[in-house]
């Protein structure tokens, strides 16, 4: 449907780099500063909803209530979902073949989005139980937790 | 609501991966050319003009100011709205809002994308959560290939049936002259396309487009007046919940899911106990096969889990007793922007029985669409022939 037209197409190219710094706030500086420290992994309690939440924050999803219960969660979860992604482009975090999912962490009623490494792409499986990898070299962002694996 | 509101006219773009041949605001000006062509009105009769697209697709913002000449937005009311993928259908909402209010008689609503303009992979990384889901973040792929992974293991659905999605919105698409990928596939093709990430396949996914569409709001009186065949906005919804990655949620779920509570709300609404009968047509968000069988199991057009059985069935075929997008959908043809408005005015066109060579063949009085974003957000339009 395109029509002829009595003009050469021309380009202007644009580039641009933009680089952002975000503060964690309350709940976020506590969970990155525990798990680069202790190793440690915390989600936030909601008592009036029962519900313990992964990320952290200090406003209930549900129920709008003020958070400030820190709680363990993990390490162990299970995943809840999963894709083994076959194809790389520049925006992925690392070059495929690789495996996402969801993990659901023990004590969390959310999940957690991760990779899932040393895995047997032919084994990986919904409700597969693993545990998270630590990285060796602190990031400070959610990579601290490198991947997880089967248990 | 406060105003009756009716579509009175409407027009898009050929679709396609490249048009190298005008800019931004001239393609976005074709689509507003054919509203006004279509409506019979001059720019200087609309009172207040709402421009969107996908936030800084294409590495640009404030489109509503430096895009003012082409859109007639000049000298107007009106505003940006950039809702992601559901920005389309949020801008029709919105000038539905502005028009039965009593404020506005006549709204210009733009959408558009140019999608080959902008890096659409490194700018979605920035719709995830700056805190907690940016240092994962990939493509769409991901999102849609968890739910297509989770899907099959609930229900038992096979790959086979997300491929009979994959070719009908396909098959569909070309026979509606304005869709991008028209094509000519099998199950067998699309079985056999590229795998992507599990169970997602290069045919299950949606293409980038270029495009944009363009509609006319209006109040009763002017569209009474005004229009042959106007087209009335009888409800609109919308519902959030939280971004996937901090907020998974598998098919069997029983939380209130936001495209299950918006499906919910407006059929109370509206009154509608058998939404697949009480519409006669439907026009759903669907950048990924999955989403579609979703789709078919949130609106309640079956039971959960028989989604799949729907489309082994044929039962949303063009010519099917449920139609599931006709204009051969956002697989077919995604220019995000303008997808979900695209899906608001392809749902008026077959009301109005001008939608061509897709026109489902049966009486439309009745028309429910959808749409996605961000990505735990909808926004759903119901429309009618006649305001009983």
């Amino acid at each position: 449907m395109t029509k002829d037209k009595a003009y050469e197409p021309f380009e202007v190219d644009q580039r641009m780099v933009a680089h952002s710094n975000y503060w964690a706030g309350e709940m976020g500086s506590r969970f990155y500063i525990t798990l680069r420290d202790k190793k440690k992994i915390l989600g936030v309690r909601c008592t009036k909803c029962n519900k313990t939440f992964w990320p952290p924050r200090t406003t209930c999803v549900f129920c709008f209530s003020k958070l400030d219960e820190l709680v363990e969660i993990g390490p162990y979860g299970t995943l809840e979902t999963f894709t083994l992604v076959t194809y790389s482009e520049p925006v992925h975090p690392r070059k495929a073949p690789f495996v996402y999912g969801i993990v659901k962490l023990d004590g969390a009623d959310t999940g957690m989005a991760h990779f899932i490494d040393e895995v047997d792409f032919n084994k990986v499986h919904i409700g597969m139980r693993v545990k998270p990898v630590f990285a060796k070299e602190k990031k400070g962002n959610i990579l601290d937790i490198q991947y997880f694996k089967p248990i | 609501m406060k105003r009756n509101v009716a579509i009175i006219g409407g027009g898009q773009t050929y679709h396609a991966a490249r048009r190298h041949d005008v800019n931004q605001v001239e393609m976005t000006n074709e689509a507003i050319r054919r509203a006004l062509d279509d409506a019979q009105m001059r720019i200087d009769e609309i009172d207040a003009v709402l421009v969107s697209n996908m936030e800084f697709f294409e590495g640009t913002h404030m489109t509503d100011c430096w895009m003012a000449d082409g859109s007639g937005a000049y000298g107007k009311p009106g505003i940006k709205i950039t809702t992601g993928g559901t920005v389309g259908a949020t801008t029709v909402c919105v000038g539905a809002h502005y028009v039965a209010s009593g404020l506005f008689d006549n709204v210009l609503c733009v959408a558009f994308e140019k999608q080959e303009e902008g890096d659409t992979g490194a700018i979605l990384s920035s719709v995830a959560h700056p805190l907690w889901g940016r240092s994962l973040a990939g493509a769409a792929v991901g999102y849609f290939a968890m739910m297509g992974s989770s899907y099959m293991a609930a229900w038992g659905a096979k790959e086979e049936h997300s491929a009979m999605v994959a070719v009908k919105a396909r098959q569909n698409a070309r026979k509606n002259k304005y869709a991008h990928l028209k094509l000519d596939i099998t199950i067998e093709d699309a079985l056999n396309s590229r795998m992507l990430a599990w169970p997602i396949r290069m045919l299950d996914m949606c293409p980038a487009s270029n495009g944009a569409c363009a509609m006319i709001l209006a109040d009763e009186k002017t569209a009474k007046d005004r229009c042959k065949k106007p087209v009335w906005i009888r409800a609109m919804e919308t519902a959030h919940n939280e971004q996937f990655e901090l907020d998974w949620r598998d098919v069997k779920t029983k939380r209130p899911i936001f495209s299950k509570v918006c499906a919910s709300r407006i059929y109370k609404k509206l009154g509608v106990s058998d939404p697949a009968k009480y519409f006669d047509v439907f026009e759903v968000y669907e950048p990924a096969t999955w989403a579609e069988l979703v789709w078919y199991e949130d609106l309640g057009l079956c039971k959960p889990g028989e989604g799949f059985k729907l489309i082994e069935k044929g039962m949303t075929n063009i010519d099917g007793p449920i139609p599931v997008n006709p204009s051969g959908g956002v697989l077919s043809t995604n220019c995000i922007g303008a997808s979900a408005m695209l899906r608001v005015w392809e749902a008026a066109l077959q009301i109005r029985g001008d939608a061509g060579g897709h026109q489902v063949p049966k009486d439309v009085n009745r028309a429910l669409t959808t749409a996605y974003g961000g990505t735990n957000w909808a926004v759903m339009t119901a429309l009618s022939k006649t305001l009983d």
